[in-house]
């Protein structure tokens, strides 16, 4: 516990001197105020609740993303405020949102649902900036094409297509795949469909999970059954809040992988992520957060960083100039993959490398080795420019 | 790559200087016992991050002769001016060790402040500036008493550490902030950041302390700094054929002594660039090892070892011919290397 302290000891230290700085030159001090809205629905009775989510995911990232801000912004005079919206119903999250942007705040980054974040961004206007750390939707980078809104989350196609890649790489080409009845979950399993037409998979089995039987106890003798279909060289999962997808590795009829929601899971960052110095990331957020940093905390890290990136270069925090900053490729925004991250100008999705992990361990990194693309190989996840009717530049 | 017997390949070599040294050390050969060869050869030294030791390569035989081992997580590495103590930073040990080099055991443990990266020895011998990656510090020890002189603030992730060669300046690079900060060594407190490019790795001061050369990784550039006013007056890009520019990742620069070259490692792009250091024009890429990170030349300069983290080995440059002569295989994710006569 000891070195833990000192650490958060010299932590406060450096927000103090941090604070006295920006007190004692207030007036040529560049205050930049950001807000970070969030609600989540609550998924319902879950059976693999054994090991519970993080309530405060997303919120922790913007955090320790606004003291790293901070510590930039003390040299150059930027003071980052960090301001939340977070209610336990959505309309007053919205409200507490629409509250701060009255205020004046034009830059968000929100861990809302996807209609609700196209709500707040019609209204707010191109003269604020959403940056959109919370739905995987795939609409929202397709044919729901919002001008003020970019994205840190990666998409659900650019998951499903990282994994895809990788299984093509393996030769595990027959997929059985295995949807929950969510929306999330039937969204999910479009997007491994689409992944599996692009890169010459074959669905040759398709099951929906519908049991309400407790797989705590019953998984090994109901899964074996429930998988026994035409041969399969892995099985793919479509369980996004985590129900009953736990269950599959081990208990399928042929011994076969697994992978998806469960098993070798696509994911935005997660703890066994720690090249490229992420090391030092995942560090200063266990720190922070005392426990381990997942994809909404990533996401919105992302988030809260490329406005400090971008008021960096600018010396200003206009937020039409960030959006266009941020769309072009001057943006200096590093994101500890090892690859320098961009946004998509067509749809303002943020190109990154996907993790592919099991609990424990990196498996591998997508895109793959000779995934070929004219720009950048990073485009060979999820909807390319010909794919999408956005065009946000 | 080939494997040359380093005897005859040093008296083939051009350079007047290694042939003196060479021939009057197969003299003293023929003279003495194998073993005095043995204490005359030039030694390098090489941290293991993932192992916790440090491999000992035998320049004449070019091979691993010892492996010693130390902290916890071991990368930056520096030589004292007398070249008799090694300082390694053990990161995840939260100090900095020092070996003596007759014995080749830990002799002394300094305070380093948590997670020290990288560190730079000022010309005095005493003051030791330590990056403390996870604190955002950068900390001052006087290696003798052991006291910490100073804790200056810096950015995010501090990590390359340089002390100008007149003692001067102390820089340190922050790869978060994106930023050098200059520390004046006579007071231990920050006076002037400078802005560069993503992820900056590495700092090198030219030997008249007038140019500071600056690595960043993700922004896949060295910029040259003047001293004086702090501003950058020279960018240099890199672009190899039948590589991604992003995996071209600037880390290590090490400035031959003669102001002829400069050797920028290129992490996963695995080479080394070759730089003309008056004109900043790029001649050569040397293909060496998988993510080449840091460099260190032998004594007269002749040869110039890199260690590569993922392949797991020290690539030996001849500086005449700027070809890879030799690979030698070391301990698992080899950080930095430093070589004594």
């Amino acid at each position: 516990m000891r070195p833990m302290i000192l650490h958060s000891l010299f932590y406060f230290l450096a927000l103090l001197s941090a604070s006295v700085v920006a007190t004692s030159s207030q007036a040529d001090t560049l205050t930049v105020e950001m807000a970070y809205v969030s609600w989540t629905p609550d998924p319902g009775p879950i059976m693999s609740n054994v090991i519970p989510e993080p309530s405060d995911a997303g919120l922790q990232g913007a955090q320790l993303a606004v003291v790293d801000n901070n510590s930039t912004g003390r040299f150059l005079k930027h003071d980052y405020q960090l301001l939340i919206a977070s209610e336990s119903e959505l309309p007053a999250t919205l409200d507490a949102a629409r509250g701060l942007h009255a205020q004046g705040v034009r830059l968000f980054v929100t861990n809302l649902p996807s209609q609700a974040l196209a709500e707040l961004a019609k209204e707010f206007g191109t003269d604020s900036l959403l940056i959109n750390a919370g739905s995987y939707d795939d609409a929202l980078r397709t044919d729901q094409c919002l001008a003020n809104v970019l994205h840190t989350l990666p998409s659900r196609a650019m998951l499903t297509d990282a994994l895809a890649q990788f299984l093509k790489v393996r030769k595990l080409t027959r997929w059985l795949l295995i949807s929950g009845p969510t929306a999330d979950d039937i969204a999910y399993a479009a997007a491994l469909k689409r992944s599996a037409k692009r890169f010459g998979h074959k669905v040759v089995a398709e099951k929906v999970w519908s049991f309400d039987t407790d797989l705590r106890r019953t998984a090994q003798a109901e899964v074996p059954l429930f998988t026994q279909t035409v041969e399969y060289d892995v099985v793919v999962v479509a369980d996004e809040r985590g129900d009953f997808g736990e269950y599959i590795p081990y208990n399928t009829w042929y011994p076969r992988p697994v992978a998806g929601t469960q098993g070798l899971t696509p994911l935005g960052w997660h703890k066994v992520v720690e090249t490229y110095g992420a090391a030092q990331l995942q560090k200063r957020f266990e720190q922070q957060a005392g426990r381990w940093m997942n994809s909404l905390d990533f996401a919105a890290w992302l988030g809260i960083r490329t406005f400090g990136a971008a008021v960096t270069t600018l010396n200003s925090a206009d937020a039409a100039a960030i959006t266009a900053l941020s769309l072009s490729d001057k943006l200096p925004l590093d994101g500890f993959k090892g690859r320098k991250l961009s946004y998509r100008t067509w749809n303002g999705q943020l190109r990154q490398p996907i993790p592919l992990v099991q609990p424990r361990a990196l498996v591998s990194n997508s895109p793959q080795e000779g995934f070929l693309h004219p720009q950048t190989d990073l485009d060979t996840l999820g909807f390319d420019q010909p794919e999408s009717q956005c065009r946000l530049l | 790559m080939y494997k040359k017997n380093s005897a005859t390949y040093a008296l083939l070599s051009h350079r007047p200087s290694t042939r003196r040294f060479r021939i009057a050390l197969l003299a003293g050969a023929l003279l003495t016992s194998a073993f005095s060869l043995t204490a005359l050869a030039e030694t390098a030294y090489v941290t293991n991050e993932k192992d916790n030791t440090v491999s000992v390569i035998d320049l004449n035989s070019m091979q691993v002769v010892e492996t010693i081992d130390v902290g916890l997580r071991p990368r930056g590495i520096l030589l004292s001016s007398d070249n008799k103590l090694l300082y390694i930073c053990a990161s995840d040990s939260d100090r900095v060790q020092i070996i003596d080099l007759a014995t080749r055991k830990i002799i002394k443990e300094l305070p380093s402040g948590a997670d020290p990266e990288q560190f730079a020895l000022h010309n005095n011998d005493r003051w030791l500036y330590i990056s403390n990656e996870d604190d955002a510090l950068v900390t001052v020890v006087d290696v003798e008493t052991s006291e910490v002189l100073a804790q200056i603030d810096v950015g995010v992730e501090p990590e390359g550490m340089g002390v100008s060669p007149d003692g001067k300046w102390a820089v340190n690079t922050s790869e978060t902030s994106n930023m050098l900060h200059w520390i004046d060594t006579n007071t231990n407190t920050l006076v002037d950041n400078t802005l560069v490019d993503q992820r900056p790795r590495h700092v090198e001061f030219s030997k008249d302390s007038r140019l500071l050369w600056a690595s960043a990784e993700i922004g896949g550039t060295v910029k040259i700094v003047d001293v004086a006013s702090k501003d950058v007056t020279h960018t240099i890009n890199f672009a190899i054929k039948g590589i991604h520019p992003d995996r071209i990742q600037p880390v290590g620069v090490k400035l031959s002594d003669d102001g002829r070259y400069a050797f920028v490692a290129l992490g996963p792009a695995n080479h080394v660039a070759v730089v003309d250091a008056k004109t900043y024009e790029v001649l050569e890429y040397i293909l060496v090892g998988r993510r080449v990170w840091h460099m260190a030349f032998n004594t007269d300069q002749s040869r110039l070892l890199t260690t590569n983290g993922v392949s797991g080995d020290v690539s030996v440059i001849d500086v005449d011919s700027l070809k890879a002569v030799n690979t030698v295989k070391v301990g698992r994710y080899p950080w930095g290397v430093v070589v004594t006569p």
